[in-house]
């Protein structure tokens, strides 16, 4: 279980993200936001629980939903703000955009927007914490639709059989893009009922709760750090909006919507952390403050400048340049 | 000085930077234990262990996706597809990931890999393990692409690939393995994007890569015996492309022709003869011509795929009649 200074972490995290990710709506309506995007709302507690438990060099592999996890890292949300608005201060200057959020000084090693694609580059980054012994743990974070892809199968062989300090987490947010995962996958549980084909424990956790997300990160990291290999956990989630920004997500029927805005993470752990005895005025004061980061983050992304025209010729190879004359 | 095969000289290549650099990995399917399906990469498991040396499953996107992930984070990993045919498995990582980071990122990620790869035909393999598909990875913003054609070259294009920031295309043309060539003794180093004038001559400029190199040369003997004077260029690299060393060999001979084992439609040579009718239109006193594979699939019995893959008898023909 996480400590008291953990808990305030991981509702502080939890906040920011929440309303990050409501203010990034909100400049969609406004036409600020250009192109797609895909919100974390709802499925706040498992980039939370497992950046609170993370150590700060560990690395991060997030997909196109990513804003969570890279916020969580500790990447400037003015910087996330600026990237998705397509300013010149952008985390990567505009050049990526929404679904490829990276910070590599806080470990967030990318965003990657062709489902799957980055189970087996998070394989070898945890390949290379293992060859430089430096304890690092690669944590690698995917939609249940991920789970019927070839790249999840050889991803995960082949970490189990180098022993790589890696933790896969399925986010199941039930539906992949607009279709079931339960209408389109051999097993109903997509990303558990699989690990025992990789010789892995089949881990399913409450992923709206940030305290079970908290303790089962805490474990895998560990037995990663410790030599005991990679580790599959699904957590279970929902997301309160569509897939993306086209998305009004009819497909789903009114019931379930009910009842997983019912068991709204942020609220719900609002709420126990009062009757752990948090006085109000602390989760209001980290409240305050999210909402004070949100506000100073999109006045500075609004008022930025656009990327200067030289950006676009930039950085396809490592002397900054586009070349390709010899 | 020595007589090396092409195909000890990737083990040589690849057993020089792993002896200097200690951030050099190497990884593959057969590659250790088996010393590679084509026998190129015997001893490497003895000499440098298997920490560094690495057999993997049959898992193209998982060989590739490793390479990506330990390049990213401080190793400079090498990695296997054993028939270039394959890259088709894992394209993905190649063109979406391992091309494109380093610009989404706007130079945050940095991916110094190399992914050699058998490529081409000869052996009869059929449609499925003979393509000559450099024009694919020539296509895609954010790979260097490379192609020696000779021992030595292979060689110090190796080492420079190895020692390279950005990802590299290897390209090992099959056909070549079992050719020798002089190697000097010691490290060798070259140099990304430039290619070599092997043949001076007045005539006509033939431009090749890879095996279609000692054809190209064996084809300016035969025109030798009829008077007809040709430079021959060997490209060695597609990105960086040294379009200097082309143009200013156009320039003097006024005609060009290519000489490619890919097949027809947007092969290299449609982009160099682009590059000289733009640049170099002054200098040309006749049609580009390209000597190329036919548009199809690379059969695979001996008499229909020799067919296929230009021969010196068809580049010097070819040459000859266009030259009137």
């Amino acid at each position: 279980m996480p400590t008291d200074d953990e808990r305030l972490a991981l509702y502080g995290a939890q906040t920011r993200i929440r309303l990050f990710e409501k203010r990034a709506y909100d400049l969609f309506l406004r036409n600020l936001v250009k192109g797609t995007s895909h919100l974390s709302l709802g499925q706040e507690a498992i980039a939370a629980g497992f950046a609170v438990a993370m150590r700060p060099d560990d690395y991060t592999f997030a997909t196109y939903r990513g804003h969570a996890h890279v916020l969580a890292r500790g990447a400037p949300m003015a910087a996330v703000m600026a990237e998705l608005l397509g300013r010149d201060t952008g985390l990567m200057a505009g050049k990526g955009g929404s679904m490829h959020l990276t910070s590599v000084r806080h470990g967030a090693m990318g965003s990657y927007a062709i489902v799957g694609a980055h189970l087996p580059i998070a394989v070898g980054a945890a390949w290379s914490a293992q060859y430089r012994g430096s304890g690092q743990v690669a944590v690698c974070f995917f939609g249940d639709g991920a789970t019927n892809i070839g790249a999840f199968h050889e991803a995960l062989n082949l970490a189990v059989v180098w022993e790589l300090p890696v933790v896969f987490v399925c986010e199941n947010n039930l539906y992949m893009e607009y279709t079931p995962i339960a209408a389109v996958t051999a097993v109903p549980r997509p990303a558990a009922d699989r690990a025992a084909a990789y010789g892995l424990d089949a881990v399913v956790v409450d992923g709206n709760d940030a305290d079970a997300v908290h303790t089962v990160a805490a474990e895998s990291l560990t037995r990663a750090r410790d030599g005991g290999g990679p580790s599959l956990i699904e957590a279970l989630t929902y997301r309160h909006g569509g897939h993306s920004r086209a998305d009004p997500a009819k497909y789903r029927p009114p019931q379930e919507v009910d009842a997983w805005l019912a068991r709204d993470p942020v609220t719900a752990y609002r709420e126990r952390l009062l009757k752990h005895g948090v006085p109000p005025e602390v989760l209001d004061g980290l409240e305050a403050e999210a909402r004070q980061a949100v506000d100073k983050a999109t006045q500075s992304a609004v008022a930025a400048p656009p990327p200067s025209p030289g950006r676009l010729l930039s950085q396809v190879w490592a002397n900054g340049g586009a070349s390709w004359r010899g | 000085m020595a007589r090396l095969t092409y195909r000890e000289a990737v083990r040589r290549a690849i057993a020089q930077e792993m002896r200097r650099d200690e951030r050099v990995v190497f990884l593959g399917e057969d590659v250790a234990a088996a010393g590679g399906v084509f026998k190129a990469t015997p001893g490497l498991l003895e000499e440098f262990g298997p920490r560094r040396v690495r057999d993997t499953p049959i898992s193209e996107q998982a060989i590739l996706g490793a390479a990506m992930g330990a390049a990213m984070t401080g190793l400079r990993p090498v990695a296997e597809i054993m028939f270039s045919d394959f890259l088709a498995v894992c394209w993905d990582i190649v063109a979406n990931e391992i091309a494109k980071t380093r610009y989404m990122t706007d130079g945050q990620i940095s991916l110094p890999l190399v992914i050699r790869t058998a490529n081409g035909g000869g052996l009869r393999f059929g449609a499925q393990h003979s393509q000559s598909v450099e024009n694919w990875a020539m296509a895609v913003p954010g790979l260097k692409v490379v192609a020696p054609a000779d021992p030595a070259d292979l060689i110090g294009l190796f080492a420079a690939a190895v020692r390279d920031p950005d990802p590299v295309l290897f390209f090992e043309q099959k056909s070549l393995y079992p050719v020798r060539g002089e190697v000097p003794d010691g490290e060798l180093l070259d140099t990304l994007g430039t290619a070599r004038v092997l043949r001076n001559g007045a005539d006509a400029t033939l431009v090749a890569l890879a095996a279609m190199v000692p054809r190209a040369l064996a084809a300016a003997e035969l025109l030798a015996a009829d008077g007809i004077g040709c430079t021959v260029v060997d490209l060695r690299c597609l990105v960086p492309l040294d379009v200097t060393t082309v143009l200013d060999a156009v320039a003097i001979t006024g005609r060009l022709f290519t000489v490619e084992e890919n097949p027809r439609l947007c092969g290299w040579g449609a982009e160099v003869a682009s590059l000289a009718a733009e640049e170099a239109y002054g200098a040309l006193t006749g049609p580009i011509v390209r000597i190329t594979t036919p548009h199809i699939p690379l059969p695979a019995a001996n008499i229909l795929e020799d067919l296929a893959m230009p021969s010196a008898a068809r580049i010097a023909d070819t040459v000859r009649k266009s030259l009137g």
